[in-house]
């Protein structure tokens, strides 16, 4: 394909597209190639697919196609034949002889292979009844499932660069802006800053200004943007295009993590074909309008999220944050007007401009407007991608469709917002998920990780855990962060090892106080929070490490030990068998014993019995 | 550890002429060297400051500041433990517990023979999949403490044929 000259051009290229589709008409298996199913083998799947077809001769009537993340990554390989949007998870290599003898030649279902709801036990065969995308809302998400990353015209026949057009020859880049003021939206990095607003501040700036995409997603537990980067890369592209027109930027960057190699792959082939075909380049769609994307490739630093520490990256040097007393929007890559957001963010452009900003600003809540994409992950049933409007309960997120909290354990806390985010206990699951009212019991909405915990987390070692993340991460420059959060860790690791003194608590909510209010940037000023927000809403779980010198949720290894409840034990013998240290020995249908000096608290058995027998000392 | 590898000099000169010699790229020109090597050998340090004309200290720097880039040998499959707070949740201390134990080093090692490096790496966004270990790029989800081995394993057969 040559490049499109002018807009009728891509209008005709569309229209051949969907012609061409519509006189094909074939049977469609879309597997999804993303990172999550791709770790569960889809790979396997894949070639064993294209082999068992073509032994049947069907590799012409039937196209098989490498989509991007469909979202439930729990239920991975995820494969859907359409048109009849037939939903097989959980594929292996070996069910695809039948599915091909079957489904595909004599359009009979597999019934083994046919999802079960976990919590209805209904079996469910077509995707769009399937409980946890039903309730979702998917309007930047919706397309991954339907084209194959690598492929311009995928994107193109779905309406893709559409916006574009739009932006490019019936708007002028003040009406951008003020569509995107007007529809509401903020910054999805968790910063929940007016996009609008940036944008209108950067273009009054003078110099060579740049735009720039951060998709340095750092937060541990969450992979949103590495699923729309990996998935439909063309998306955050034209949005970035977009926001390029309005600006008046003609060089632009996405600073993306070298962890994530399939999102580099697939976007370095967007960016090629985008060019190709004239969506990037010189003369875009024959407008007179230029712009170049560049890729950066982060090194694992998560401080570089943070925007001035991310173009200190950018120019080649350790990413390390500077104070903001001059914005990046008039100072920032190379000293000149820059221009950041988040990959979700550039995501929600071209949806603003195809549908309006009236249609955009009538979805989520007053002050927070749009969808948002949640990573639901950790102890929850269905794990995995979820995008609803903003103001959606917790509750209906982690248990309408998240289906609640596996192997009937109870439900403790759900974290938010990342390292910098704190964990809401269950008082609060009936608040609604936006950029304030999160904030109100101390925690964020953040980039959008939402990690489930159960009663077998233990909340210290939860915020143990993030000061550890963050005492790696800190970047050293600044006393309170550097110091700080070593002296809070310090404190932390005695409480867990069962050295824990009395006025530990209120010492680390004093640390805490000061590392907010001193710290040089984003990272430092919210490191205590989660440590602070466990404090308060679990303040008898330290109290317990503290002075009883006891773990209840059996995580601290000193503070806790296994013992085998002998009236519910009844001698099944797993447990024994499963001990990599032979402690626990016993006759068949007799209860078992549990010898403390072998044991070594791995947890292989209490995770094991099915009779509740293992208990928690 | 003893240390001889043969640095093919054709190659970092390509990757630094394919960045175009831009001092920008440094820790792009880095990566794609470890990508070869597994780690940046510092004998190709002062290549560096010389054709990109940096300061060593900044190479230094750089190479010091992000997790992505080792100065030291790594092993010829890098087997990453995902310790972000999902897969921490769902116990990737014991995944890193069953690796120690099967490849007798501790997290941040590397075997005698070259083979394994043992690292914790910040979430590699399989959240969902949790725990979950890379192995150089591919990924492996769904964890416990004996597939975790099962894996290693099979890596090491590869070698081994």
């Amino acid at each position: 394909m040559t490049k499109l000259e002018n807009r009728s051009a891509l209008e005709s290229y569309r229209n051949s597209l969907l012609a061409e589709q519509e006189d094909e008409k074939k049977k469609l298996l879309s597997l999804c190639s993303g990172s999550g199913c791709g770790a569960y083998g889809t790979g396997k799947v894949h070639d064993s697919l294209i082999q068992e077809l073509a032994k049947h001769g069907l590799q012409k009537e039937v196209e098989v196609k490498l989509s991007g993340c469909h979202g439930f990554c729990e239920k991975g390989p995820i494969l859907v034949i359409h048109p009849e949007g037939i939903f097989y998870p959980q594929i292996k290599e070996d069910h695809i002889p039948e599915i091909v003898e079957k489904t595909i030649k004599n359009g009979e279902l597999v019934k083994s292979l046919i999802y079960k709801d976990p919590v209805t036990k209904e079996k469910i065969t077509h995707e769009k009844d399937v409980s946890f995308y039903k309730l979702q809302q998917r309007i930047i998400f919706g397309n991954n499932g339907a084209i194959d990353p690598t492929s311009i015209e995928d994107y193109i026949a779905v309406g893709g660069y559409k916006a574009l057009e739009k932006a490019l020859f019936d708007m002028t880049p003040e009406e951008i802006i003020d569509q995107v003021k007007k529809s509401g939206l903020r910054g999805r990095g968790g910063g929940g800053f007016p996009t609008g607003i940036k944008w209108a501040t950067c273009r009054r700036h003078h110099g060579a200004r740049y735009i720039i995409c951060n998709a340095d997603e750092g937060d541990p537990g969450a992979y949103m943007d590495r699923s729309i980067l990996e998935g439909n890369p063309h998306l955050v592209l034209e949005g970035m295009i977009i926001g390029a027109i309005a600006i008046g930027s003609n060089e632009g960057y996405v600073y993306v993590r070298h962890e994530y190699p399939l999102a580099v792959k697939n976007l370095a082939i967007a960016l090629q074909r985008a060019e190709e075909l004239g969506f990037l380049g010189k003369d875009i769609l024959g407008s007179g309008f230029d712009l170049n994307i560049h890729i950066s490739r982060g090194g694992g630093a998560f401080v570089c999220g943070e925007s001035t520490a991310l173009m200190a990256s950018l120019e080649g040097n350790p990413g390390r944050p500077r104070a903001k007393y001059i914005h990046t929007v008039e100072k920032g890559f190379r000293n000149n007007p820059s221009n950041l957001n988040n990959v979700e963010t550039w995501a929600n452009v071209p949806v603003i401009i195809d549908k309006g900003a009236d249609w955009y600003a009538s979805i989520g809540t007053e002050r927070s407007k749009g969808t948002k994409i949640f990573s639901l992950v950790g102890k929850v049933t269905n794990t995995g991608l979820v995008e609803v409007p903003m103001g959606t309960t917790l509750r209906t997120i982690i248990y309408d469709i998240g289906g609640g909290i596996p192997k009937k354990k109870k439900f403790k806390a759900v974290q938010t917002g990342g390292p910098s985010g704190g964990c809401i206990p269950e008082q609060f699951l009936g608040l609604g998920v936006d950029f304030d009212e999160l904030l109100k019991v101390g925690s964020m909405m953040g980039s959008g990780g939402m990690i489930v915990m159960d009663q077998d987390t233990c909340m210290v070692d939860v915020a143990r855990y993030f000061l550890d993340f963050l005492k790696e991460e800190s970047c050293g420059q600044c006393n309170p962060c550097r110091e700080g959060i070593t002296a809070m860790l310090d404190i932390l690791t005695d409480i867990c090892e069962g050295n824990g003194k009395e006025g530990d608590i209120e010492l680390l909510e004093e640390l805490g106080m000061m590392i907010q209010k001193f710290s040089l940037c984003g990272l430092g000023t919210s490191a205590p929070n989660p440590v602070l927000t466990t404090i308060l809403y679990f303040r008898d779980e330290y109290e317990a490490h503290i002075k009883d010198k006891k773990c209840p949720s059996g995580v601290c290894k000193p503070l806790f030990h296994y013992e085998i409840d002998e009236e519910a034990c009844n001698g099944c013998t797993l447990c024994a068998k499963l001990c990599p240290e032979e402690a626990i020995t016993g006759e068949k249908k007799k209860p078992h014993q549990l010898d403390l000096e072998k044991c070594i608290k791995c947890g292989i058995c209490y995770d094991a019995c099915k009779f509740d027998a293992i208990l928690i000392q | 550890m003893e240390n001889k590898i043969v640095i093919d000099w054709k190659k970092i000169d390509k990757i630094i002429g394919s960045y175009k010699g831009d001092r920008e790229a440094l820790l792009m020109i880095m990566q794609d060297i470890s990508d070869i090597y597994n780690y940046v050998p510092p004998e190709v340090i002062p290549v560096l400051v010389e054709k990109l004309g940096v300061k060593p200290s900044l190479v230094y720097s750089v190479a010091t500041f992000y997790k992505t880039i080792s100065l030291e040998p790594r092993g010829k499959y890098i087997v990453s433990v995902c310790t972000g707070t999902a897969c921490h949740v769902r116990g990737a201390e014991k995944i890193m517990d069953a690796l120690e134990d099967r490849l007798h080093i501790k997290e941040s090692e590397t075997t005698d023979d070259l083979l394994f490096t043992l690292e914790a790496v910040r979430c590699v966004g399989c959240c969902a999949s949790g725990p979950v270990i890379t192995v150089n790029q591919n990924t492996h989800g769904g964890l416990n403490r004996s597939s975790v081995v099962t894996i290693v394993n099979e890596y090491e057969n590869q070698h081994v044929s």
